[in-house]
Formats: C-alpha cells, structure tokens, sequence
C-alpha cells in the first residue's frame, strides 16, 4: 500500500492574521501543518503499519513549507516532495491541484490521501480535483479504510449523524474527515531518523502544467458584525454577575 | 444571466439548503435580470421536480436514470455534466452540502471550469457578480470573482440565504422537463452501500433549552468539569466543537457544528469558541448568544449577543458562583 499525502502548511492558528490586498502578510507569523492533513497522514502512517508499503508526503509552496514535510517525515513517512512555488497563494483549486497532479502522475501510489479541507481558504475541493485530473474514483468525509482483496470499504459521514458504507476499488483518492483518528506526536527517534529522509525538490516551473486562473480572490477583509454585542466589562466577578442579570431580566432565559 | 440550481435529495427527501440556494439564485436573477431553471436528480423523483415547479422558476429539469437512484460522484458527474452542456446555463448553484463537496469541483473542471464554493452572499458590480466566502476559519472573508468564460460554479452554505424568502410561481406553474442523460454501468466505479446511524443518543441537544459549549480555549481534558458545572449551574447540557470531540474529550453526540447537531436553545453560552463557520452553522439560531473568549477579534463576537473579552478560566468559576449565590 503505497500513499502519497497532500499537506497542506498554513498560518498557525493563533497567528495574527494582518491583511494585505488579496491574501495576508505572512511575515513575522508562524506556519504549521493544516491540522486536517494531519489526520490524513496519520492514517496513511497506520495503512503502511497495517499492510505495508512506503508513505509519501508532498506539499507545494514557498520555502517555508519544507517545515512541514520535515514534520511529516518526523511522524514517519518515508520520503518528501518539495513543489517549489513562491506564489502559491495566488494559485486558485484548480490550479493547485493540477500542479500536484503532475507530480502524482510521475509516482507509483495505491491511494492518494488529502484532509477535509484547509484551514487558511477553507475549498475543501483538492482531494476531488485530484481525482478528476488522475482519472481515478474517490471519495471524500472518510471516517474508515478497511482494505481487501484490492479494493477499500470506506465510511463515509454524511450529514445530520448519518454514515454509509461505499466500495471504492483502487488506486483512489480519498479525503479523510478529522476525527477519523488519533494523530502522533513525532518522537525522538523519528526526529533523528528524518534527518537521513530524502525530499525532492521540483520546481514548479519545470512540470510544463498551465493554469489559468478560473477565479480571483479580488480582496479579503474583516467582516462586518451583523448583530449588536453588548460587551461585558470589570472584574470576572462583575462580569458574571452583570451577565446573570442581563440573562434572568432582560433576557429571561435561566 | 441562465442560473441552474441543483437541488438536492435523498432518498425521495429534499435536503431543506437546496431551497435557500433558490432563494439566492432568484435574488442573484433580479440583480441581472436573470433567469433560474432547477434540476432534481435521482430515480422517481418527478413528484420533486413537480414540487420545484411551484417556485418562481423558468423551468424545472427532471433528470433521472436508475444509476442515479443512489448518489455516486460518477453517477452525479457524468449526468450532469449532459444536463449543463444541453442546458447551457452561465452560472450554476449548488446548497454546499457534503454532497456537493464529494463531487461538483469534479464536474466543474470537466467542464474546464473552477468551482467558488461554500459562498456565504454575493453583489452585483456594475454587472460584475462578486461571491463573498469566509477564509481563515471566518476570520476574514473573501470577495471572489470568475475569470473566464461561463457557465461558472458555486456553491451556498447553509443558513446563508433565508428559505422562507423563496417566492412562488407567478402563474402557478413552471414546465417540467425530463433532461435526458446516457450512463453505464461501467461509469460508477464506487458502490454505495447501506446507510446508518451510529448508536443512538443518550442525549438530545436539540431539545435543551440551555447549552454550553466549549472549544479550543477550555486547552485540556481536565479542565471540561469547570465547564460541567456551569452547565449544571444554569440548568443547561455541555456541548463542544468538533476539534474537543475528535480529541475524544466529548462524545460526538454533544459536537454542535455542521457535522454535528444544529442547535436552537434560548440561551447558547460559547467558552473558548472562535467561531469557525463550521461550528457557527449548528448554533447561530440561538435565540441568546453569549461568548466568552480572550480574543477580541473572535468571530464567534460577530453573532453574541452579549461578549466577555476574558479569560475563560476566570469567567467559568465566577459565573457558576454567581448562579449558585443568587439561586432562587
């Protein structure tokens, strides 16, 4: 079972998000991996312990994202590859997906793995692009891989509580819901071991893909309130007291 | 403009965002004197496309075959890719449902197309139509245009447009037309099979009429019986936010948010919530909102009614004590 992730590396969640134009200033803020990558790597990781086989992880970005895959490779996937884009950022789904699927189509994989969806634009749309432009079946909200006889049984989330059973032969792309399992921490000795790990670079440049761009993002801004707050102020103990007040008469819901 | 809605349904049941993306596409068609058609997709549906009919609508397309009798992203994609390539709308909606997301990107970039999905409104330009989606997890929002030729895609989160705006037909009703599609077998490569719920729920968030929910800011596991017992104090349930469910601190039957529970209590007390658009979808019916976060700018402050700019360990305990000084 051999895996290909897609991750993801974006703002750190307690980052101070400073806007700039269409996207936002990325100095002086710290970067993580998309923590629903997370979970698709975590559950490629247990594929390959379960039925063996090598994990790749690939990212696509500025310099900075190499991070990243050293942070997978720590967890334990086997190899890296680095697609170097500056501009990243101004890449819209398609685009980003057809540049990754110029790098999938190269590799020998069973199964290609992304998460829900990322934190920063929040598409949620690469697994399933991924998988039109390889030509390959799919499915995506995954809560279970059960691999048999060459093909995967998948639960799939739907909504409201509701799940389904789907056959999916393979090779196949899937994205996995977070939740699906309880992610590692990278220990020691897989920190040492990723030292000796090897990550292949490609720039972007060099993969003869053209995208053009089938939507802009013109600006982003803070959005404006739609309801009036009433801020609460003083001590913890005047606030709470005040906003029992407020919820016992004026509000009459406790 | 030609919109095309896809509405969506299950097993002979609308999926109630269908009709809020109606409701936006009539709104984006009289920004540009525009026309909407709506699809209904599946095997015997026609009393669904009869149902559409009565809405304000140019014309409704019945589009069945018996492999779409159970939703496939093969089967969905291969259908519709006909049905707009006959139809040839300029812009096509979707409810951005978790169907939606599993397969139209796909349709649309077999078209070449890109998709804007998970919009939450849009303007009209000067006859540009600009799409406004949340990025950062709702801390900003994006103004997003197309570029290049229609027809274009895009998607509308739930609870974005209103559904009881949606306006009937003039004249009774719209035609109903049967879109003809061509699908194999060997067209579906995955095989859906039975659909189930997990264990029933010991508990029914939606029938309590006080809630309070936790989210990244209550930090550790041990820290949740602070929050266990303010609920206890206001009489309310304890909910949370996916991450503190996926961490296995709370049941899933207590995650409120768009893959959990949607929620309407009188009262909804957010600790440590951010307010990422997944967990406000399930909450923001809430007919008091309270939110309490050290972050000024969380976006879970845009829809409070009333916000405490502190430190959730701080307000948790002296709330419960005011509650229990002041107690009947």
């Amino acid at each position: 079972m051999n895996t290909i992730v897609c991750i993801k590396q974006v703002p750190a969640k307690d980052a101070p998000l400073a806007i700039a134009g269409n996207w936002i200033n990325e100095s002086d803020i710290e970067f993580e991996m998309n923590e629903p990558d997370s979970y698709a790597l975590e559950e490629a990781l247990r594929l390959k312990e379960k039925h063996g086989g090598k994990v790749v992880a690939l990212s696509l970005g500025p310099e900075r994202v190499k991070q990243t895959i050293h942070e997978a490779l720590a967890k334990g996937a086997d190899r890296g590859i680095y697609i170097a884009d500056d501009h990243f950022a101004q890449l819209d789904p398609l685009g980003a997906a057809k540049v990754l699927a110029a790098v999938i189509a190269k590799e020998k994989y069973d199964l290609v793995l992304t998460g829900l969806q990322s934190d920063d634009c929040g598409f949620g749309q690469t697994g399933v692009l991924l998988a039109g432009l390889l030509n390959l079946p799919h499915a995506t909200i995954i809560m279970q891989i059960d691999v048999q006889d060459g093909e995967m049984k998948l639960k799939r989330e739907l909504e409201a509580g509701w799940f389904q059973w789907i056959v999916c032969p393979l090779p196949a792309v899937l994205s996995i819901q977070s939740g699906i399992n309880k992610v590692r921490y990278a220990t020691m000795k897989g920190i040492i071991a990723a030292k000796k790990k090897q990550i292949l670079t490609v720039a972007k440049e060099s993969l003869g893909v053209t995208v053009e761009p089938t939507q802009k993002i013109e600006k982003i801004y803070v959005p404006t309130k739609t309801k009036k707050t009433e801020f609460l102020t003083g001590t913890p103990k005047e606030m709470a007291a005040k906003l029992v007040q407020k919820l016992r008469v004026e509000r009459r819901v406790i | 403009m030609k919109l095309l809605v896809i509405a969506e349904q299950r097993q002979g049941k609308w999926n109630n965002t269908s009709f809020e993306t109606l409701v936006a596409a009539q709104q984006i068609a009289a920004a540009t004197s525009g026309t909407v058609s709506a699809a209904v997709v599946g095997k015997s549906v026609a009393a669904l496309a009869e149902e559409l009919a009565t809405k304000d609508v140019a014309e409704v397309l019945l589009v069945e075959h018996d492999l779409l009798e159970s939703y496939t992203p093969d089967g969905y994609c291969t259908g519709l890719k006909q049905v707009i390539e006959a139809a040839t709308p300029d812009l096509v909606l979707f409810p951005h449902t978790y169907q939606v997301r599993d397969f139209a990107p796909a349709l649309a970039a077999m078209l070449g197309k890109g998709m804007v999905g998970d919009c939450v409104g849009f303007r009209n330009e000067g006859g540009k139509l600009v799409f406004v989606r949340q990025m950062f997890q709702g801390k900003t929002v994006a103004d997003v245009t197309f570029m290049g030729a229609a027809p274009w895609f895009a998607s509308f989160q739930s609870g974005a447009f209103r559904a009881d705006l949606l306006t009937a037909h003039r004249s009774g009703k719209a035609p109903v037309n049967a879109a003809k599609v061509e699908l194999k077998a060997a067209d579906i490569r995955t095989k859906p099979l039975e659909m189930f719920k997990e264990a029933k729920s010991a508990v029914d968030l939606t029938q309590a009429p006080v809630i309070v929910a936790i989210g990244r800011g209550i930090k550790a596991r041990e820290n949740i019986v602070q929050a266990e017992a303010l609920a206890k104090a206001m009489g309310g349930e304890i909910a949370a936010t996916r991450p503190i469910c996926d961490e296995g601190w709370l049941p899933l039957e207590r995650q409120i948010g768009s893959s959990g529970q949607t929620v309407a209590p009188k009262l909804y007390l957010a600790l440590g919530i951010s307010g990422a658009i997944q967990h406000v979808v399930g909450m923001k019916g809430s007919r008091t909102i309270v939110a309490v976060n050290k972050d000024q700018h969380a976006p879970i402050f845009e829809i409070a009614d009333y916000g405490i700019v502190a430190d959730i360990f701080e307000v948790m305990p002296a709330l419960t004590a005011e509650l229990q000084k002041t107690k009947g």
